[in-house]
């Protein structure tokens, strides 16, 4: 049995809870707020450790206002709900009271989003959520962390508590294959290299990892060989090491489960590449044609908005065409 | 709080510190004309009751001192009128005053947690209510006595993510915490009962588990201590909430109870003449 069938599969939202409650039953100064959202290790926090809870209801602006209450008071606070509602839904609120305030106090909020994309498969566009990337990185002082899988997902309560300031932590819905077997990503460089490849490079978040690993075997069957990296801090990545490894590269592909084109990973990447003079072709995957009510396994939605594994192998091999052009 | 409040040296007292303040307010607007006055003269007997009146804990030396009582001021356009109160107190020099909305001052407009003596952002509202209910459960849940105030205005009810807060305060019995209404009847473009009425905010607040009183005359400092004193005596788990009757633009003819005061300026040649007479 390898290592990989060793770890049970569960979703990213119980593995971060889990290790959120072992730190509760250490640190009095943890709170979760939660906007009536739950999951089994969510009742145990509850039950276990009742002073640090607080259900505010299905009230996601009242969940930012309280959390933003409570981190004042000195409570380390993580504040859950589904993603597109702990986003969007109360947007003001996280900017004036998580971002603006935490410039003049120390405050440590951490907003759980769970649903990223089209994990939500069969409750259509609005618990699915394509625009989170986008609306959170606009704010000049919030962290995004979208990890892939749920060993990734246990590392971020550790270090969301080790400092300071606005953070988003974008959790896929859907149980998903474990990536990391033999030992977390090392957070603080931002991104974990799965693959070295040839001249192109996939650069994906999320559950886009996921699609990423594929059109690499894909690619690999045919003989292309294409570097595959999981970039699980948005905002925060180490761009000197970033740069060191994308040097071997002239092409890179951004993947992300959001729209294409709207200021998402793609746009922090072309900012990335333009404000260092990087030499390199840029693919952008994302979502195409805007908001769709089609319902339907998320491989096939996947494929029907352009992210899937066989729309993005054809691009990629696209643009292996034109760098060889 | 004990009885003294009501002794006539006291309210003496506080009655000359609000018509200073008053004075004050006036003389800020005169040299910064796009300060909102209107609603800053309506809410000058609160802050002096809450700040002279023996009601809030403070160190003007350690604005942040974990003993304090917590003040939110989320009516924040409305309270030009806290910036005499803390220089007054001791939070920042007195000369600040005259660069209220200049470049290099602290002092702006609508005010924010830079100035000593504020706890949250203002001015973008209903987000007080929300984050006073947060800190209050905070205070509670670590076994602490200090209480939290949030001062908000009838037009900033209606604001939704007020009555989100007020829903969980209630829920939550979070009698440390008071939220004083500035009920001076005029939102930006005319009176509120024309816009969306409140009907009755008494009512409101008791259907939402809440005590509430109101305080018929809003610029009697004696009124709103007795409320203030009341909400203490009587609200034993439940948070209080004081509805207080003003006036928007108070004293200042041809503002006060205007319908479009909350942007209207006034003269310097008028305000010369206000504090000439009072």
């Amino acid at each position: 049995m390898d290592a990989i069938a060793t770890i049970q599969p569960k979703a990213m939202r119980d593995t971060l809870l889990l290790s959120l409650y072992e730190a509760m039953l250490r640190d009095n100064d943890i709170f979760l707020v939660t906007a009536d959202f739950g999951s089994p290790v969510m009742d145990k926090i509850r039950a276990d450790v009742p002073q640090q809870v607080v259900n505010v209801g299905i009230a996601e602006q009242n969940l930012i206002n309280v959390s933003a209450g409570l981190a004042l008071e000195g409570f380390k606070v993580f504040a859950y709900a589904i993603a597109p509602f702990i986003t969007m839904r109360c947007y003001e609120q996280i900017r004036v009271n998580l971002a603006l305030l935490s410039e003049v106090r120390p405050m440590n909020v951490n907003l759980i989003g769970v649903g990223a994309g089209y994990s939500y498969v069969v409750s259509g566009p609005t618990h699915q959520c394509y625009e989170d990337l986008t609306v959170m990185r606009a704010f000049p002082n919030m962290r995004i962390y979208s990890p892939a899988d749920q060993v990734a997902a246990a590392e971020l309560p550790g270090r969301c508590l080790s400092s300071d300031g606005p953070k988003y932590l974008r959790l896929d819905a859907q149980v998903l294959p474990v990536l990391y077997s033999e030992e977390p990503p090392i957070f603080a460089n931002g991104f974990h290299t799965h693959r070295n490849g040839g001249a192109v490079c996939l650069l994906a978040t999320g559950y886009m990892v996921h699609t990423a690993l594929k059109v690499a075997d894909r690619l690999m069957a045919s003989g292309i060989s294409v570097g595959v990296i999981d970039l699980f801090d948005i905002c925060g990545f180490s761009e000197d090491l970033l740069q060191s490894v994308l040097s071997s590269y002239r092409g890179i592909v951004t993947m992300e489960e959001g729209f294409r084109g709207r200021g998402g990973m793609d746009a922090m990447m072309f900012d990335y590449i333009v404000r260092r003079g990087l030499d390199l072709r840029m693919l952008n995957i994302g979502v195409e044609g805007g908001y769709r009510f089609e319902l339907g396994e998320r491989h096939v939605l996947h494929e029907h908005v352009g992210i899937g594994v066989e729309r993005v192998t054809e691009k990629v091999r696209g643009l292996m065409k034109s760098l060889s052009a | 709080m004990n009885m003294l409040q009501f002794e006539a040296g006291v309210l003496e007292k506080l009655n000359a510190k609000a018509h200073w303040v008053w004075r004050e307010t006036l003389k800020i607007h005169r040299q910064s004309q796009e300060t909102r006055v209107a609603s800053s003269l309506s809410a000058v007997e609160i802050f002096v009751t809450l700040y002279y009146g023996g009601f809030l804990r403070f160190d003007p030396a350690n604005p942040l001192w974990e003993l304090r009582d917590r003040c939110i001021i989320s009516k924040g356009h409305g309270s030009l009128c806290m910036y005499p109160i803390l220089a007054d107190l001791g939070y920042f020099s007195v000369t600040e005053l005259e660069k209220v909305c200049k470049e290099g001052s602290f002092l702006g407009g609508i005010p924010d947690p830079v100035i000593p003596g504020y706890e949250t952002i203002n001015g973008s509202l209903g987000h007080g209510a929300g984050v006073g209910a947060g800190m209050a459960l905070g205070l509670k849940r670590k076994g602490r006595n200090q209480s939290v105030y949030v001062v908000t205005g009838d037009g900033e009810l209606h604001e939704g993510s007020n009555w989100e807060a007020f829903m969980f305060a209630g829920q939550h019995r979070l009698d440390n915490l008071t939220v004083l209404v500035d009920n001076n009847h005029i939102s930006m473009l005319g009176p509120t009962d024309e816009i969306i009425s409140h009907r009755s905010l008494i009512q409101k607040f008791d259907a939402f588990g809440w005590f509430a009183i109101e305080v018929a005359d809003g610029h009697s400092v004696a009124a709103i201590a007795k409320a203030l004193q009341d909400c203490r005596r009587e609200a034993s788990g439940k948070p209080s909430a004081i509805i207080v009757n003003t006036r928007k633009g108070n004293g200042v003819p041809g503002l006060q109870d205007a319908p479009l005061s909350h942007v209207a300026a006034i003269k310097p040649d008028l305000i010369d003449q206000l504090i000439g007479e009072r």
